[in-house]
């Protein structure tokens, strides 16, 4: 089902945080029964979905950006190899460094070692997906370097030796008051009289952040865009950390997935229209940065860019599923996930939650990684991610796929079918003809039996049982549709009224409709 | 008009009562209605499970039912199969390399019609009370089922429908467009997080004070029914076609709640 684009697809390694720990249906069921995540998500989840709605709404031209969103990724992917060439040649040129890493394990040696060439053994981080992905702060805490997040949602996460739950609002999940009980335990100065004010949160982050801004020799960015034509590389933000980040220190490490090219200057036109409203629902995000190599003796002197695959060629070599990569992480889908509002993005496993996590994170590790092959199956295919997603990633027919790869795989390697394959068989054989669906519907009768006096059925065997534990199923009728059809036919002909048909339209069949 | 039934496997199995519904409305309207004996399925559960390869006959016999018949459009009260229909017969055709059935899947599919679609785009109805002589003098609400609404773009078909009810009280759903978690085997794989979404709109339905919540896909309304009637519920489900189907002379009754009797089965018209 794949095609060869010429790219070696390199299976990702098992370092970093792609791969589930645990199947989504398990991880769910815990996570479900935390009555104050849900809370908590419920709130955060819709304030957003509705605010983004408003400023959505505002632009007539919404669906052409859209469509131009989707028009400028799909061209950056059949382009990919050349545009990343481009890119490197006009980053080199402007005094930077790039350096290529296949997988997480090592993206991560990289990093370390150009940390470890500053001598220092603590870093600033802007708040990035990319090293979420790899798992870099818990490599480097390995190697005895600290890498301080920056981003104030990160930092809570952070210092509540917490992971995050969404890929824009990482403390989705805590409220005030879980939140001024880490800083009290974990920031240093902060005031034992602490509130959960958020002001007074804010202030305390605040504090604790300037010193490490003013220390920070070398900082760690992730970046929104590299743009090919000028060797740009780009970066959104709301609070301004991250461009203290990205300003102060001497050396400055960013770690970007190879899809975020775009080809011009221009494309960024798009990009920062549709990015912003999708993900917190303004018109504009409070802080823009972009940077084209050394900017004289101002900024950083040392600029690297660490080009990540980890997965991303395998991802493009799926014919269907290559668009996933269009994702800018704007975080629309999972806000209007009905399951993510459930669930949370911890019961996801991997370091992408929600509805593009399920398609993005198996695309990367390939489905035959046996926990994310779990990931297609956590939706309902109810396609609210398909539109909220402001580059027209069709969600829901990629997690199709990627079930039918999955079902393809596993029969595969397994030596007896499983009760869903038996299931689904039979349904085949059952349903692919009108005279065998007709004569199995002879057994309506016996069902209502089943359903006894109270006219419901509460209790199923097997994997149906999943259905009664929380639903009944009504007694079914005596009769199908199709039985009192042909009943009605044979009427009209023993009435010899073939074209009296409309007044005898609601005549009964037989004497018992089954109701 | 020669309109052709798909009356879908849990419409024909379990729900007779809308199919019959389905064809009173049209009737009425003056049309024929004819039922292709061959039809079964539209193999949507198969496709959104992933087992394309048993889908395959499940759509072949379906395409080849409705090829084989004479008629100006097909219609099906079910939102969902009919998106099955129109957008997932061609592409699972087109991954099995079939480019006969996918030809041929595009044109049953273009013919085909969930019955708001046809009732309002093709048919002219914009008045049930005056048109089809609709009257149902109860307080009901309205789900509107994910794959009509995000699939077939149907917006406010059904809905307007109703509203136009002679007797009617409509009572607008909270977070109507919120999936109700059924979602095919999704209700039985990840059957936890499908009772979560399950109950929100069980809560939903009761908020509004409702003895009944509309909508116009069968497995949804199974699904929301089934929990209504576990909770003890007092409010049922019942779809949409057998509202309008109902009037002053055949009103569709509805049943005691007898502890919260599941689904409405019909009624006796
Ligand atoms: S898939 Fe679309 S909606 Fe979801 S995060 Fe990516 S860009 Fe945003």
């Amino acid at each position: 089902m794949s095609v060869n684009l010429g790219i070696p697809a390199v299976r990702s390694s098992g370092e970093g945080n792609l791969f589930a720990h645990e199947k989504f249906q398990s991880a769910a069921k815990r996570e479900l029964k935390n009555e104050q995540l849900r809370a908590n998500l419920r709130h955060a989840t819709h304030t957003i979905r509705d605010k983004r709605l408003n400023v959505v709404s505002e632009l007539p031209d919404w669906e052409e950006l859209r469509e131009s969103g989707s028009r400028i990724k799909e061209n950056v992917m059949a382009r990919l190899p050349e545009l990343l060439e481009q890119f490197e040649a006009a980053f080199t040129a402007r005094g930077g460094v790039i350096h290529w890493a296949n997988d997480a394990t090592e993206a991560n040696a990289i990093v370390t070692s150009l940390i470890r060439a500053t001598g220092e053994t603590e870093v600033v981080k802007v708040k990035s997906m990319a090293t979420q992905e790899i798992g870099l702060n818990e490599h480097l805490e390995s190697l005895g370097i600290n890498a301080i997040e920056t981003d104030l949602a990160e930092l809570i996460v952070q210092l509540g030796h917490d992971r995050p739950s969404h890929i824009l609002v990482p403390a989705i999940h805590k409220n005030r008051t879980q939140i001024r009980d880490i800083f009290r335990a974990e920031i240093p100065n902060a005031s034992p009289d602490l509130t959960d004010n958020p002001k007074e949160l804010a202030a305390t982050a605040r504090a604790y952040l300037r010193e490490k801004f003013l220390n920070a020799k070398v900082a760690i960015s992730g970046a929104n865009f590299g743009i090919a034509e000028t060797g740009t590389l780009g970066v959104v933000e709301s609070e301004g950390n991250g461009r203290m980040c990205l300003t102060l220190p001497e050396t400055l490490i960013t770690v970007m997935g190879i899809e975020k090219i775009l080809p011009r200057w221009e494309d960024l036109g798009v990009f920062m229209q549709l990015l912003p409203r999708s993900s917190t629902g303004e018109r504009m995000n409070p802080y823009s940065s972009l940077w084209t190599g050394k900017n004289g003796p101002d900024g950083p002197q040392n600029i690297h860019l660490v080009m990540l695959d980890n997965g991303r060629t395998r991802a493009l070599a799926d014919k269907n599923g290559r668009s996933a990569l269009h994702c800018i992480r704007c975080s629309a889908c999972m806000n209007v996930c009905p399951v993510y509002e459930r669930t949370g993005g911890h019961a996801y496993g991997s370091t992408y939650p929600g509805p593009i996590g399920a398609i993005l994170s198996p695309l990367l590790t390939g489905i035959t990684a046996e926990e994310n092959s779990s990931l297609p199956y956590a939706s309902s295919l109810c396609g609210a991610c398909f539109d909220a997603c402001p580059v027209k990633i069709n969600i829901p027919e990629i997690l199709v796929d990627l079930r039918a790869q999955d079902v393809e795989a596993q029969h595969s390697v397994r030596k007896a079918p499983t009760e869903m394959d038996v299931l689904m068989k039979g349904a085949s054989w059952a349903l692919s003809s009108g005279t065998r669906l007709k004569f199995l519907e002879k057994g309506l009768p016996a069902g209502r039996l089943l359903a006894g006096k109270d006219q419901r059925i509460s209790w199923l065997p097997g994997i149906a049982g999943g259905w009664t534990s929380s639903r009944d199923i009504p007694a079914p009728p005596q009769s199908s549709f199709r039985d009192q059809w042909a009943q009605r036919e044979k009427f009209q002909k023993s009435q010899g009224s073939q074209q009296s048909q409309q007044s005898q339209a609601s005549q009964k069949p037989t004497g018992k409709q089954g109701e | 008009m020669r309109i052709a039934l798909f009356s879908t496997c849990i419409v024909d199995a379990m729900y007779p009562s809308t199919a019959r519904a389905t064809v009173e409305i049209l009737e009425r309207l003056g049309h024929t209605v004819i039922f292709p004996k061959g039809q079964a399925c539209c193999g949507q559960m198969h496709v959104n499970s992933g087992y394309f390869k048993d889908a395959l006959p499940v759509v072949r016999n379906h395409v080849a039912a409705f090829l084989q018949e004479d008629y100006d459009a097909a219609v099906a009260p079910s939102g969902s199969c009919v998106a099955s229909v129109k957008h997932q017969h061609p592409m699972l055709a087109n991954r099995c390399g079939d480019d006969g059935l996918a030809a041929d899947a595009e044109e049953v599919g273009a013919k085909t019609y969930e019955l708001s679609q046809l009732l309002t785009d093709v048919l002219g109805v914009t008045n049930a009370a005056e048109q089809l002589g609709s009257y149902f003098p109860h307080k009901v609400t309205y789900h509107p089922s994910c794959h009509g609404m995000r699939l077939l773009r149907l917006g406010d078909r059904q809905q307007n429908l109703l509203q136009t009810v002679d007797g009617l009280e409509f009572a607008p759903l909270p977070e109507a467009d919120q999936c109700c978690g059924f979602g095919g085997t999704f209700s039985i794989k990840n059957s936890d997080v499908s009772t979560a979404m399950l109950n929100d709109k069980a809560d939903a339905i009761e908020a509004t004070g409702a003895s009944l919540c509309a909508g116009g896909d069968a497995s949804c309304l199974m699904h929301i029914g089934g929990g209504l009637s576990r909770r003890g519920s007092q409010a049922r489900t019942v779809h949409f076609a057998e509202i309008l189907a109902s009037t002053r002379e055949k009103p569709l009754v509805i049943p005691e709640a007898q502890g919260g009797v599941v689904v409405l089965n019909g009624g006796t018209r």
